[in-house]
């Protein structure tokens, strides 16, 4: 059904959604997963700390554990938050730095060796992030690494297949050994594991196929992540955590969502995604936004690629033929 | 138009992203994009093949889907950047 734009229709009743959610949570705990409480690693960006907002309404703090899993990357004000949100919220948490575990395992050295293939004269002492280029000028998604060296000379390098996938295959053992440590601690405490991804996130498969992708439970899927910061200022949550813009930290140079990932700032994102989905032409959405109609249709087909190219993140492994006999969980509150 | 360009991707496509010999599993006019053989990655994979196989590098401002997503796509292009 095609919908009106508006700046309203991402408007949210707070309260109720808090407690649909909280409604679910406890539902999914108590007779889904028969769990007795639930795990949230804590980035201090929006997502998690929304949902572990979340989490403490619908259980309750002694029923909820926090976990802070910075590494060499992360920004050094990001574990200092998100233990102020901890103890804001009265939960128990741990701290555990997993730079060793990805030395370890060879996350930095893997990454840089593909850098370096990149960009010869990287080194210690630089700094990196990856940004997305291409989709919004109507051609193909590429990846270009952008690097600083000691000296602040910027360097901006195409990245060719091997060592963009080498690059990202290094990275994503930062979601996964994070997710590790969830299980660990969920498992010890009998507790399920929250994934903290928001509407766009989940639907464009801005996220690590076990890592931050796995998840029993997932209490913000559904909401576009203008609504997530709605429900985190209704939450009382810090104003350092509600006034934050989000970033991916993850690579040792700032890097906002949009110049990874997404083709629009969120804000507008938002409005891009609702407005597909509620059949919104490509020329309402331009004006509506100010980018007019032809980078409208270019953001458009570029939600619809990443659909097409993410759906097997979302996909349960494939089987040959299925094993019926198994009884089926309904992932959808029906309530 | 050169054939042997066009066989070469064909049998390129078919190969490695369809897992098939049969001829009839791609059209040359088939976007690769729309009908989900290939996708942003996988171009870059084919950025790789004309390197290698043709000696043909793609500038930042060609990685359209107008030289790149299709056999037909493909076989101008390569034709452009040879001539």
């Amino acid at each position: 059904m095609k919908g009106q734009l508006s700046k309203d229709v991402l408007k949210l009743d707070e309260a109720a959604e808090v407690e649909r959610i909280g409604a679910r949570l406890r539902e999914a705990c108590g007779q889904v997963l028969r769990k007795r409480g639930l795990v949230v690693a804590i980035s201090s960006g929006i997502d998690s700390s929304a949902c572990v907002g979340v989490a403490v309404r619908a259980l309750g703090a002694s029923k909820v554990f926090g976990l802070i899993l910075p590494e060499r990357d992360s920004s050094p004000d990001s574990a200092k938050k998100a233990e102020r949100l901890a103890q804001h919220l009265g939960i128990r948490y741990a701290i555990e730095d997993i730079a060793p575990t990805l030395e370890a395992i060879g996350c930095y050295r893997w990454r840089d060796q593909a850098i370096k293939r990149a960009l010869p004269a990287y080194g210690p002492g630089w700094g990196m992030k990856i940004v997305i280029s291409g989709g919004l000028e109507g051609r193909i998604n590429h990846f270009r690494l952008i690097a600083k060296s000691p000296n602040d000379e910027m360097h901006d390098v195409r990245l060719g297949l091997e060592d963009y996938l080498q690059i990202v295959a290094a990275t994503n053992y930062k979601q996964r050994i994070r997710k590790t440590i969830e299980y660990f601690h969920a498992d010890r405490l009998n507790y399920a594991v929250v994934g903290t991804p928001n509407r766009l996130e989940y639907d464009q498969g801005f996220f690590v196929k076990n890592g931050d992708g796995a998840a029993d439970v997932k209490p913000i899927a559904h909401l576009y992540k203008t609504q997530v910061y709605a429900l985190a200022r209704h939450l009382g949550l810090p104003a350092e955590i509600c006034n934050t813009t989000p970033t991916t930290d993850t690579y040792s140079l700032p890097q906002g969502q949009d110049e990874f990932y997404f083709a629009l700032p969120y804000q507008q994102m938002d409005y891009a995604v609702w407005a597909l989905n509620h059949g919104v032409t490509a020329a309402e959405l331009g004006s509506f936004l100010g980018i007019g109609e032809e980078r409208a249709k270019n953001v458009y087909a570029d939600i619809e690629a990443k659909r097409r190219t993410t759906s097997y993140m979302h996909a349960q492994p494939l089987l040959v033929e299925a094993v019926t006999e198994l009884p089926k969980i309904d992932p959808v509150a029906r309530k | 138009m050169s054939a042997a360009p066009e066989s070469k991707i064909r049998e390129f496509i078919l190969s490695n992203y369809l897992f098939t010999n049969d001829a009839s599993a791609l059209k040359n006019e088939d976007s690769f994009l729309k009908r989900g053989i290939i996708d942003s990655t996988g171009i870059l994979e084919v950025i790789q093949f004309l390197d290698d196989e043709f000696g043909v590098k793609v500038a930042d401002e060609e990685m359209s889907p107008e030289n790149l997503d299709s056999v037909n796509n493909l076989v101008a292009f390569i034709k452009r950047k040879q001539a």
